[in-house]
């Protein structure tokens, strides 16, 4: 599968404050192919987010973009700065957010905001993006696009509107496509169709797209690969099948445990599996592995230093000391398949 | 305080609470909102039903008019007989102790100057119950049943995390010995490692204490987790209610089994899933269409559905839909 669309080295986001910076977001290195789908999900405050944004430089002061290079298409993006940016987003790179209404205009009709869109990066006449922008609604399957293209955002529903953001980032064909929690906010019959449009869309023009989600679920069903963040830093990277089927860090396999479904046994529920505690705190996180402070396998060793990133089948890695512990006591157990 | 004694087991005991035919309104400058628009339903003495549905289709407002924090139009809703509905302000209030409410997002539903002490022992202030140091002795036995340590009495909800949160919420549901629990989305603003944390309290109070709850959650994987029995509301109504096996095992109204369709699964072996997605939107609940409120994006929908209002009809034993061809 050729050169990558993107590859991240060694990215950090740092935030500047009083006493050392906080590490949101720990030397994270990933790569997507055209036509994948990489999903990241981790837990509120992991880093997820952040990332996404890092990547299109969003991330304004005091935080800090660092890293060795985020190239797209072979060409280092890192640092980026000014008119160069502005030529990226939007045009090779696209977002799309969780909350469709706070990212549209209220003020413009859809159709004036994916003009606005297309002529920001090509030189063509207005009738011409009017045009492209029919097509794009067609494209996202709103019906009547000829009409609905006049239409203002409050015109429309939710699962619309995210239609309409994801025509607006189409509008340059884009060779990466992030959606950070594209569905969150939607009902999950509308979450399907959303879902299935963006899965559809990356089949069709070889699309690469990052997908930040929090939802296994969805992993599952919508990615080719994952990558587990957890404060910070990769804690699991897979293929989405090896990773739900044998998850081989000790948080991922709490995750995948801990969702509910199926827990019923001759009609009588058994007991979720929790992760015991909480995330530490960025100004309080701890010196070896993160997940240390809450972890069953944890051992001495765990606390002294990171774990390196250990390499496991064709393409995965994992940050712990731990796999053979992980992987014996998976055996021992048969897991109960959650949903 | 209330005492649970009737058997939990037992199959034909008399429900808890009982609602007939309950209608919500909003009238607003854009026209009525039909919230809730004759909605039946009972619920057993420590039991839990689940209450699922999209936004918008009312199940907030049930729990909320059950409550008495919304007024209904009309029907009833019965507790242990006593029709709250017909109550004064200062009749139901003795009633108020029997039914809580956690909402989902407990930041907004606790006040920020109060400690969490005064926080929980507020309800026992208001109903006069105990004093000074039997108050203190409640709230400290109440802290340590939601899992959270004695000194938090003195804290302040800002000092806590999300799930830490939702166990005060949870506690000062409890102070009163409530019989029913409404349980609003109580888990939707926590992460899945939390939330697993909060549904075993839920689930380890209810068999120490007896409560029943009502737990309404757009999020159909917990539901299934914590409800014996669940009903779906579409737009207002009931269309389908039954036990947690059978509605899981054999749904029957189109719009329960494409809410089952559209949810993703962890599914590693089985990767070319049959999907039958509903097509457009939920509809306005300002105007519902007429006859099935489902018909619009039904699958199954004939001529007739766009007429004439299905009502529940008995399919199975305990096992109700609101469908022509269920």
């Amino acid at each position: 599968m050729g050169e990558p669309v993107l590859s991240v080295d060694g990215l950090s986001v740092r935030f500047d404050r009083k006493g050392g910076a906080l590490t949101a977001v720990d030397g994270l290195s990933f790569d997507i192919s055209a036509g994948e789908t990489l999903a990241i999900v981790g837990e509120s405050g992991c880093g997820k987010s952040l990332t996404a944004l890092a990547l299109l430089g969003l991330v304004a002061a005091p935080g800090r973009i660092e890293g060795r290079s985020v190239k797209l298409q072979g060409r280092d993006i890192l640092g980026l700065e000014g008119e160069a940016l502005r030529r990226l987003r939007g045009n090779r790179i696209a977002m799309i957010f969780q909350e469709p209404m706070t990212a549209l205009n209220p003020v413009l009709t859809i159709g004036e905001q994916i003009i606005e869109a297309i002529t920001a990066h090509e030189d063509i006449s207005h009738q011409k993006a009017r045009d492209r922008a029919v097509s794009l609604l067609d494209r996202v399957r709103i019906s009547d696009p000829g009409r609905r293209v006049n239409d203002y955002p409050h015109h429309l529903s939710g699962g619309m509107r995210q239609r309409v953001m994801i025509a607006i980032a189409l509008a340059c064909n884009p060779a990466l496509l992030v959606a950070d929690e594209p569905t969150t906010a939607l009902d999950v019959t509308i979450q399907s169709q959303i879902l299935e449009l963006l899965d559809q869309i990356k089949r069709e023009s070889g699309t690469a797209i990052l997908l930040i989600t929090h939802d296994l679920g969805v992993v599952s069903e919508y990615s080719d690969r994952v990558l587990v963040m957890y404060a910070g830093r990769k804690v699991e990277e897979r293929t989405t099948r090896d990773l739900l089927k044998s998850p081989l860090h000790p948080y991922t396999g709490g995750l995948i445990a801990a969702r509910p479904g199926r827990h019923h046994v001759n009609g009588l529920r058994t007991r979720l599996s929790e992760i015991p505690g909480m995330v530490p705190s960025l100004a309080e996180m701890p010196h070896g592995c993160g997940f240390a402070t809450r972890c069953s396998f944890v051992v001495g060793a765990c606390r002294i230093a990171r774990p390196p990133l250990i390499p496991v089948g064709a393409d995965g890695a994992v940050a712990c000391l731990r796999i053979e512990e992980v992987r014996a006591s998976e055996h021992a157990a048969a897991r109960c398949d959650a949903y | 305080m209330h005492q649970n004694t009737q058997p939990l087991v037992a199959t034909h005991i008399e429900p808890l609470l009982t609602v007939n035919d309950l209608v919500v309104r909003f009238a607003s400058s854009r026209g009525t909102v039909h919230a809730v628009d004759g909605v039946s339903l009972s619920i057993k003495p420590g039991e839990t039903l689940g209450l699922v549905g999209e936004s918008g289709c009312g199940k907030s407002t049930l729990g909320r008019a059950i409550a008495r924090l919304v007024e209904p139009q009309s029907g009833s809703v019965r507790l242990g007989g006593v029709d709250l509905t017909r109550l004064t302000r200062s009749g139901m209030r003795p009633y108020r102790r029997d039914i809580q409410v956690v909402f989902q997002d407990p930041l907004a539903s606790l006040d920020p100057r109060c400690t969490v002490g005064m926080l929980i022992g507020e309800p026992l202030r208001i109903h006069g119950i105990g004093d000074r140091r039997q108050r203190r002795d409640r709230i400290a036995d109440l802290l340590s049943k939601v899992g959270l340590s004695a000194d938090s009495a003195d804290r302040y909800p800002h000092q806590f995390s999300g799930g830490q949160r939702q166990r005060i919420g949870i506690a000062r549901a409890l102070a009163l010995d409530p019989r029913l629990i409404i349980l609003d989305e109580p888990v939707s603003a926590l992460d899945v490692s939390v939330q697993a944390q909060i549904l075993n309290l839920l689930v380890d109070l209810q068999s120490k204490l007896g409560v029943a709850y009502l737990f309404i959650s757009h999020d159909l994987s917990v539901v299934e987790y914590v409800s014996d029995r669940v009903a779906v509301m579409y737009l207002g109504r009931i269309v389908e209610t039954s036990t947690r096996e059978k509605l899981w095992s054999s749904p029957v109204h189109p719009y329960t089994r494409a809410l089952f369709d559209s949810i993703p699964r962890i599914d590693t072996g089985d990767l070319g899933r049959q999907r039958h997605m509903l097509r457009g939107d939920l509809p306005s609940s300002y105007n519902p269409p007429e006859g099935c409120h489902f018909h619009t994006r039904c699958p199954r929908a004939e001529e007739s559905c766009a007429v004439e209002s299905p009502v529940l009809r008995t399919v199975a034993d305990s096992h109700v839909a609101a469908c022509h061809f269920a």
